[in-house]
């Protein structure tokens, strides 16, 4: 049998919210996110114009993006013409497929800081629906190397840049001494 | 030894350059290559600015075109062979006969590689390919333990590629019809094992249920780890008992056997993994770099600790140490 030890660290998964924090933003309204989720959508078409041919024929699919451990989720649509994201209270039950998963492990692995398939093997997230267009999508996001922080605060100057550091620091994967499981 | 690392997408090219690849290897997007999944791999234009990318760091880029050719439509799978040569790629991993002997005889200066999906797995089979197309390094299927790849080594003029690391099945490659028999497609002919499409996830009793073209092949329990959804990976009841049949969903991690895999005369290393993304290529590599380093200083390698990324969230030395045969 392999020695145990292991090399290194490894992820132990992806951060999640405090659980204060859903009860404590449900009432909150929607609506201010809107614009938010307006210009992440404008400014990720400009700056990664590519990821909606790698999308091909799924760029047409309403997917949901459902954070666990948030009180409301989000449906996008991404078509290349005219994308749209909305937050919601519950999902529609006409979407073509859905992803749901801790906000962190969502944004990680649209960020490309985590792996998709490695969050599905540790059942953190999980899909629904059409899964070919859910590859298509994390696939498509992954190669566009998306920086939600610098989309969002970058244009803030040195101030929001530093502010996205720290969000990304804040984001990023729980790392502990690696041990394995070996099998035989 | 090489470290040979996957990319499915010009963003993990990129992560498995500055993860220290010696080489990466790729493939157009459509079915000439067995990793036809949605959203993935590179088109022309990509594959030759990604290709111009690794040689700027020093870093070869092998185009794998490795599933076997429609009968009566050879032109999808030859004008892949004709614009990989054209991008600049430092060797073709091919598979059928036909693509081997195209490329051969139309681009002879071209560095011929043998696919796993060719399943050559004797000195015989590879001397074949050696002698009949020029080929000059095979990858051999993941059947082999340590013994025999030594004695396939010396008994080929060839060089031999090998995994160590990612996704394993039941190595019946080139040879395997399991996902065929549920969906009419396969990674041989479509690239594709298990396609996307025909999957499907609900959830039965409190359980999570999987199903491909139709057949229920797994369930898992809350928090239980899960495999890709693959027929070789369900879960049946048969008169013997319920369980894995086939195989069990865990990945390979060959870290502890690459001084024997070097003592062996092995020429490269070669990680699984293109429809991975960015964080696996960059970890997976980057760890695999360090133990390559560690075996050159004499220290001794150890698995690369990365349960986390791995099917199943456990690992195996597969068929290298066959203890459980």
């Amino acid at each position: 049998m392999p020695d145990p030890e292991t090399t290194g660290q490894r992820q132990t998964g992806p951060r999640r919210l405090p659980p204060w924090l859903a009860p404590a933003v449900a009432p909150l309204p929607l609506a201010p996110l809107q614009p938010m989720l307006a210009l992440l959508l404008a400014r990720i078409g400009q700056a990664h114009p590519d990821l909606y041919g790698r999308l091909g024929e799924h760029a047409q699919k309403r997917f949901g993006i459902d954070p666990t451990d948030l009180p409301f989720a989000f449906v996008l649509e991404p078509k290349p013409q005219r994308p749209r994201a909305r937050a919601v209270r519950a999902l529609p039950g006409d979407l073509d497929a859905c992803i749901r998963g801790p906000l962190s492990g969502l944004i990680g692995m649209a960020e490309g800081t985590l792996d998709g398939d490695a969050l599905f093997f540790s059942r953190v997230l999980w899909v629904e629906g059409d899964v070919a267009a859910v590859l298509a999508l994390r696939n498509a996001i992954d190669d566009a190397r998306i920086d939600f922080g610098a989309l969002l605060l970058g244009g803030l100057g040195p101030m929001g840049e530093r502010a996205a550091a720290a969000l990304r620091e804040r984001m990023q994967p729980r790392t502990a001494p690696a041990g394995d499981r070996p099998w035989n | 030894m090489e470290l040979i690392c996957p990319a499915g997408t010009p963003a993990s090219l990129e992560a498995a350059v500055e993860a220290g690849a010696d080489a990466i290897y790729c493939g157009f997007r459509d079915e000439t290559n067995a990793r036809n999944f949605p959203g993935l791999n590179f088109s022309r234009d990509e594959m030759r600015r990604g290709i111009a990318l690794a040689h700027r760091h020093g870093v070869k880029v092998l185009v794998a075109i490795n599933t076997f050719a429609r009968a009566g439509n050879l032109a999808l799978w030859q004008a892949a062979i004709d614009d990989a040569v054209a991008s600049g790629a430092d060797a073709l991993i091919l598979a059928d006969l036909a693509t081997l002997d195209y490329a051969a005889r139309r681009h002879p200066a071209q560095r011929l590689h043998v696919s796993v999906q060719a399943g050559a797995a004797n000195p015989d089979a590879i001397r074949f390919y050696a002698e009949a197309f020029g080929a000059q390094r095979v990858v051999l299927p993941r059947v082999l333990n340590v013994m025999e790849i030594a004695s396939i080594v010396r008994e080929s003029a060839c060089e031999t590629e090998v995994f160590i690391f990612g996704g394993l099945c039941v190595m019946e490659e080139g040879r395997c019809s399991l996902s065929s028999y549920a969906t009419g497609q396969s990674p041989n002919m479509h690239g594709v094992c298990s396609p996307a499409s025909h999957v499907a996830y609900g959830e039965r009793d409190g359980r999570i249920v999987s199903t491909l073209g139709g057949f229920t092949i797994n369930s898992f329990g809350k928090d239980e780890p899960a495999g890709y959804p693959t027929l070789c990976k369900g879960r049946f009841s048969t008169p013997k008992g319920a369980g894995y049949t086939f195989e069990e969903p865990l990945s390979l991690d060959a870290a502890v056997m690459l001084p024997a895999l070097r003592k062996a005369g092995v020429t490269a290393l070669k990680i699984e993994g293109r429809q991975r993304g960015r964080a696996y290529i960059a970890q997976v590599v980057r760890s695999y770099r360090q133990i390559l380093a560690a075996l050159d200083d004499g220290r001794e390698t150890a698995p690369a600790g990365l349960a986390a990324m791995a099917e199943g969230q456990a690992s195996t030395v597969g068929a290298y140490r066959k203890g459980w045969r």
